[in-house]
């Protein structure tokens, strides 16, 4: 009974999923000369050329499917940019990305069924995913027998044991965050079904962006349905569940839709920089700025966030109340990526790089950010030669795009779900060395009770050899430790407790395990 | 010409845990032989493999190059004869090695009592990493299984089948799962849980015998009621006992297991037993002459790498603990709680049956001496317990001092007050529970 309504589900919910995926090759792209004269007007479009050659390629044509018209409008582009810089003109180039210019105008000129019937659309895909879903997680309260640590055939299942489904999985996160970040033009029609909620929550059509976190919600909330089942024996992960949604559904989605609604800066309120890596980028800065007293209380709030609030927590409480309780990234990663935590890599070797890798991308997260200050304040372009845009966008690209995106979220089924968290989020780091140097927080060893039998390390899913230290009787203080809890909670002989004590004697390692009083 | 090495025979928690002491502060050559495995790994988590929580791999608590970079050396072979006179041992492959020290650490293998059928295919124990083999190779023709013997491998194997969709008959000889060990409240609650977890408990029930099918393997089992029971693998868990057979016929003194005084010393030179295998030949007071524990493995381990490395040591363990878990319910236990506690011994027993929680106390019913707690559910702190026992606290001093015992996790519900308000109740007292103190807690951590 239970595995036929699971069956059910999984039916239902890859009709969803497959419906979404298709919606990118279906709809007409069809561009009347009204629209983009808009277009040209809103854009403040100079070059003759290229409005030339999109009235002889584009308008009035009409276009199947996204790939065709955005070549057009991308080879328009190029050609009329290749010429206006040969010839130095320079207030004709269009200087936006090609896909980000292509997707503001087919999102005006898309047209078909998915465009006027955005509910219906919203329906079978979102909709039949969410129920398909929660259809084959529901039944887990059955399925998975009496409360308690239910790890059974995590090692058994293609999906999390790096199968062919893992595999499979990982390839289509990737293409989904290559899409979402490259190619938004692409994705036309998985905006406008979110267009109605967007408009209900902002006022405006929905972004790519917008797509995003909601989706990202969705997610985290039917994922967090599993977690509950999951962990209904352990208060500590229910609690922990129920933070980090609410934190990514008020704080990083509905409060910064709100505030576009009455014209404020879209800011969320949690996001410390430097993981908010753009906070002191010059638009930002002037967005800020220009939108008056809020604006200025966003930027102290954002200061005093990282330099005051986020340091004494994780004095207080260890970096866990940021990184497992209230960040985006954490919440993702606890929720749609707790079925992977066991991949993450727990050798030596893992260790020495992660720390390279994290404290590497936080000098980098700085030094651009001392960059993009002087430049600010100074008004010149470069310093030292180099230019600050270029160092910008080279952070945004591989650190902000291809490192939080594609292989933070993509490659949960193959290194882990915390891949970005540990090796790439430059907060992470900066948390890190307070918690490692100057915090109450700990992972407290009961005494001797510890038998090395190694579900600790291997449930941790920032790689931590929890064991290592479990066996040896010693605490556990890392600067990595996110504090998910999930050790203790698999620990089978109660060995494992996060708690917050003084800070003497925390890295204290006795010599034998309690037990032997070697007389 | 190189020294001869301190062998060790078997890789173990035992043997592993007096290589690596003895390497922590002596250069001295060490050779570990092992035919089970290359590595060490955790013999506790063969279980996880086979419910698919681990791989092999996660068993290792080292990593594999940690054993040449310590100059631990690693051979894997079967050793087949000693020869104390020589200092030489052989192995299977005719070679013959010398050897300064000689630590045997050879563990356990499972009991066998005789029983008809009991070298049958489908028949077996588990405690190797071979065992597990051979019980993964039989898995996929396995729908029904019968466990006999009801202690701690027992209700492991049986949850192991379990959580592969095995039908699992559990025969256990005594009236109540584990009642030589736990005390009747406690014991019956496990048994509760085992049926409640879908298993099929036969309380005073024993084996018969097992009945072969045509291809030489079990088929069925019948027990002492005659009653015969279809199954496709047997699983041997009426204890264990020292794995010593080819020590037997050496001039090594044994009994039961290689007999040790307290420096852990067998009858020859230069021999030490540690571990499963060693037999104490004068026991200290509340043990047993064989304790095949974790625990105590690591202990004998740490004990006899002091005594290689010039500082002579007695085996000399300290407060008795323990811990297990079964199914869902974790098991801790400090200092001494007999099963059948007779005067002056006391115990009180605090119990929620629907949340399967559970605590028993042992006193001394004249000096309200706390002597020791089991508890089910609740995670208890050992330097706490073990600081209670140096300090020999009374009974009233430990309910005083719950809040500082307890380490679930935080949110956790405590049930402390509960407790205390039935232990007030039961011995007309009005003890109230103290704050927690971080001081207490972290100075019983760093005392030795």
């Amino acid at each position: 009974m239970t595995e036929t309504i699971q069956k059910l589900g999984l039916g239902i919910f890859l009709i969803g999923l497959t419906l979404f995926c298709a919606l990118v090759f279906l709809g007409d792209y069809e561009l009347s000369s009204k629209q983009f004269e808009k277009v040209i007007s809103d854009k403040g479009i100079k070059s003759k050329l290229f409005i030339e050659n999109i009235n002889t390629t584009i308008i009035d044509k009409k276009f199947s499917g996204p790939f065709k018209f955005s070549s057009t409008i991308i080879s328009a582009l190029e050609i009329s940019n290749a010429s206006h810089k040969k010839n130095k003109e320079w207030n004709k180039v269009i200087w936006d990305k090609p896909h980000n210019f292509s997707y503001q105008i087919a999102k005006e000129a898309g047209s078909g069924p998915i465009k006027e019937n955005k509910g219906l659309f919203w329906f079978l895909t979102f909709g039949l995913g969410i129920f398909g879903s929660l259809l084959y997680i529901i039944p887990n309260v059955i399925t998975l027998g009496p409360p308690g640590i239910k790890n059974n055939g995590i090692y058994f299942n293609s999906t999390t044991n790096k199968g062919y489904l893992g595999w499979f999985v990982f390839i289509f996160l990737v293409a989904f965050y290559v899409l979402l970040y490259f190619f938004p033009d692409y994705i036309i029609n998985w905006t406008y079904i979110v267009d109605p909620i967007s408009q209900s929550l902002s006022g405006n059509l929905a972004s790519q962006w917008f797509l995003y976190g909601f989706l990202y919600c969705t997610v985290m909330t039917v994922m967090a349905v599993r977690m509950y089942i999951k962990y209904r024996n352990n208060k500590y992960q229910i609690l922990r569940t129920t933070s980090v949604l609410f934190f990514q559904i008020v704080f990083a989605f509905l409060i910064p839709e709100i505030l576009v609604r009455f014209e404020k800066p879209w800011y969320d309120f949690k996001n410390a920089f430097p993981l908010d890596y753009d906070f002191f980028f010059s638009w930002n800065l002037n967005s800020l700025i220009e939108s008056g007293g809020f604006g200025l209380f966003i930027l102290v709030w954002g200061i005093v966030l990282t330099l005051v609030i986020v340091p004494v927590m994780v004095y207080f409480f260890g970096k866990r109340w940021y990184c497992s309780w209230v960040c985006g990234c954490g919440g993702l990663a606890e929720t749609l990526g707790d079925p992977f935590r066991h991949l993450s890599n727990k050798s030596i070797g893992a260790w020495k790089f992660e720390r390279w890798m994290v404290h590497g991308v936080l000098a980098f997260s700085l030094l651009m950010t001392g960059f993009t200050l002087y430049s600010y304040f100074s008004g010149s372009q470069a310093v030292l030669g180099i230019k600050t845009q270029a160092i910008q966008n080279i952070y945004g690209f591989l650190i902000g795009s291809i490192f939080a995106g594609v292989i933070g979220t993509g490659f949960y089924p193959i290194f882990g779900n915390r891949v970005w968290c540990r090796f790439g989020c430059p907060l992470a780091a900066y948390l890190g060395l307070v918690q490692r140097f100057k915090s109450r927080f700990r992972i407290t060893t009961n005494g001797g009770q510890c038998i090395s039998c190694g579900n600790c390390s291997t449930y941790c899913e920032m790689g931590i050899d929890v064991r290592a230290y479990a066996q040896k009787g010693q605490d556990i203080v890392r600067s990595s430790c996110v504090g998910c809890g999930v050790c203790s909670a698999v620990c089978p002989r109660g060995v494992l407790k996060l708690e917050n004590g003084p800070l003497e004697n925390r890295t204290f390692s006795p010599e034998f395990p309690l037990g032997n009083t070697l007389k | 010409m190189n020294a001869p090495p301190i062998i060790v025979i078997g890789n173990g928690i035992a043997g592993i845990t007096a290589a690596r002491h003895i390497r922590k502060k002596s250069n001295k050559p060490i050779l570990i032989i092992s035919k089970e495995s290359t590595y060490f790994f955790s013999r506790t988590a063969l279980m996880y493999i086979y419910m698919g929580h681990m791989k092999w791999e996660h068993t290792k608590p080292y990593e594999n190059h940690f054993w040449k970079k310590n100059k631990l050396n690693l051979l894997k072979e079967t050793v087949t004869e000693i020869d104390p006179k020589e200092k030489t041992i052989s192995l299977s492959n005719e070679s013959i090695l010398s050897y300064d020290s000689l630590i045997l650490a050879t563990g356990s293998v499972p009991n066998k009592f005789g029983w008809p059928g009991e070298n049958l295919k489908g028949v077996q124990g588990l405690y190797s990493k071979q065992d597990l083999e051979s019980l993964e190779s039989l898995s996929n023709t396995i729908n029904h299984a019968v466990i006999v013997g009801g202690g701690l491998i027992g209700i492991e194997l049986a949850e192991m089948l379990h959580a592969r969709g095995k039908k699992v008959t559990f025969l256990v000889r005594e009236e109540s799962f584990w009642n030589n060990v736990l005390p009747k409240g406690a014991s019956e609650m496990i048994n509760l849980h085992i049926l409640s977890q879908g298993i099929d408990l036969r309380l005073k029930t024993n084996l018969s015998e097992i009945l072969e099918n045509e291809n030489g393997r079990a088929k069925a089992i019948r027990t002492d009621s005659g009653e015969i029971i279809e199954c496709q693998f047997v699983g041997l868990t009426a204890g264990v006992r020292p794995n010593i057979d080819f020590i037997k016929n050496t001039t090594i003194a044994s009994n039961r297991g290689v007999l040790v005084n307290k420096y852990l010393e067998t009858s020859e030179p230069n021999i030490y037993a540690i571990g499963d295998c060693a037999e104490q030949q004068e026991p200290l007071e509340n043990r047993r002459a064989i304790e095949a524990i974790w625990y105590t493995g690591r202990m004998m381990g740490e004990t006899v790498a002091q005594t290689l490395t010039g500082e002579k040591t007695a085996y000399h363990p300290g407060h008795w603990f323990n811990s297990a878990k079964f199914f869902d319910i974790e098991y801790q236990t400090y200092g001494v709680v007999s099963a059948h506690p007779q005067e002056p011994e006391i115990h009180f027993h605090w119990e929620d049956l629907e949340k399967e929680i559970a605590i028993t106390i042992a006193f001394h019913k004249d000096s309200n001496l706390f002597l020791g707690i089991n508890t089910f559910g609740i995670r208890m702190r050992h330097e706490i317990f073990n600081q209670m026992l140096n300090n020999e606290s009374t009974v009233f001093h430990v309910m005083e001092h719950l809040g500082d015992c307890n380490f679930d996790s935080e949110f956790f519900k405590s049930y402390e007050k509960e407790i205390l308000s039935k232990f007030n109740q039961d011995y007309n007292k009005e003890i109230k529970l103290k704050k927690k103190s971080w001081t207490r807690i972290f100075n019983s951590k760093i005392a030795k």
